[in-house]
């Protein structure tokens, strides 16, 4: 799967549940929503090997 | 995870309520809050003209297309700080906002009217940007508001923007400040506008998810000189305690909205109010802060506005 996170893009092999793959990149479900393909997800979805995934940070204003 | 409501899969999970909604069902969730947030605090009348001060962020365009969406009319300001591309930026998924809605939108060009952008402004006065920015934006939203017959200024500051407000008030122990926030700030006849915060009680996690759901087109990047703000190290700390404790930022602005009303009469800064002589605007001297910058820096011009619609 190809994942967008804040300018960056991570790639991984294995289907995995929204909430690892959270963990795996150190973040919060407080601070980021999880997207795929295009739709918002909660963190027990599984996304799978060709899902195109996007983190959306939530966290704004100084 | 399923939707509580329709039992299809679910899209947000809110551990602050231990439920978990579909699309369909969490739209509907956020803007029966909003909804009851407007009534409870009796924000806005039937009377009223609302405008809604946009930023391009995903708080202030969400709120302008959701108080429209359910059934507030409302204009949009926008005071472009004249910050190289990303005030642009901003500009531009305003006016596909306003397109959408077909609504007009203010627009006041920092730049224009100064002669510079609000970093050199900053530097020239000695202060910090985003105070210099605040005095600004808040006396421009003002100006718009009076001058153009609105009755009340929305603002899209949310639940999280207003808990780390207030913890910070709380750690050093801003007396002068931690009583007067509020969902509806009062006016001042012919002077101040009355401000409303309809999102209030609205997570920032909850207004990227509408925000996301609607298709709402914002700015994603920061602004350049929020980067280092204490708000967002607050908002770091209050998301880690929410992370194991679901719920707890609600009930601190709640808890705070409940003492409010017993302490909120108290003035606390015992400074007489006064109006500014050259514009009417509220000071404690003779002459408002924006007065004296336009005095510094202005053209000598009035205060014009561009109008897009």
């Amino acid at each position: 799967m190809r994942v967008e996170c804040e300018g960056n893009t991570y790639e991984f092999e294995r289907p995995m549940l929204a909430s690892k793959l959270l963990e795996q990149l150190s973040l919060s479900r407080e601070t980021h929503l999880v997207v795929v393909n295009s739709k918002l997800v909660t963190e027990d979805h599984k996304i799978e090997k060709d899902d195109e995934v996007k983190l959306v940070r939530v966290v704004s204003g100084g | 995870m399923k939707c509580r409501v329709c039992g299809k899969p679910a899209s947000i999970n809110l551990r602050s309520y231990k439920t978990a909604l579909c699309e369909e069902d969490f739209i509907a969730f956020l803007e029966k809050r909003v909804s009851n947030t407007i009534k409870k605090y009796r924000l806005m009348e039937e009377a009223d003209r609302p405008v809604v001060a946009v930023s391009g962020g995903k708080d202030s365009l969400s709120l302008w297309y959701m108080i429209n969406r359910i059934g507030y009319a409302a204009d949009g300001i926008y005071v472009d700080l004249g910050i190289e591309g990303y005030s642009g930026r901003s500009l531009g998924k305003i006016r596909q906002m306003a397109d959408i809605l077909r609504r007009k939108v203010y627009i006041f060009h920092v730049q224009e009217a100064l002669q510079r952008g609000i970093d050199g402004i900053a530097k020239a006065i000695r202060r910090p940007t985003c105070s210099a920015c605040g005095t600004i934006k808040r006396y421009i939203m003002n100006r718009i508001c009076i001058d153009k017959g609105y009755t009340l200024l929305a603002t899209g500051h949310n639940l999280d923007d207003e808990a780390s407000a207030l913890f910070g008030n709380i750690l050093y122990w801003k007396k002068e400040y931690l009583w007067k926030k509020n969902v509806l700030l009062e006016g001042k006849e012919d002077h101040l506008v009355k401000k409303i915060k309809p999102f209030f009680l609205c997570s920032e996690r909850e207004i990227a998810a509408y925000a996301i759901m609607k298709g709402i087109d914002y700015i994603y990047e920061e602004c350049p000189f929020s980067k280092d703000a204490k708000t967002l190290t607050y908002k770091g700390i209050l998301n880690g305690i929410e992370e194991s404790s679901p719920g707890t930022k609600i009930m601190f602005v709640k808890g705070y909205l409940n003492m409010v009303k017993e302490k909120g009469g108290e003035k606390e800064d015992g400074r007489e109010g006064r109006y500014c002589l050259q514009c009417g605007y509220p000071t404690f001297s003779d002459k408002c802060s924006f007065c004296r910058l336009l005095d510094r820096f202005g053209t000598g011009c009035a205060v014009e506005f561009d109008q897009y619609d």
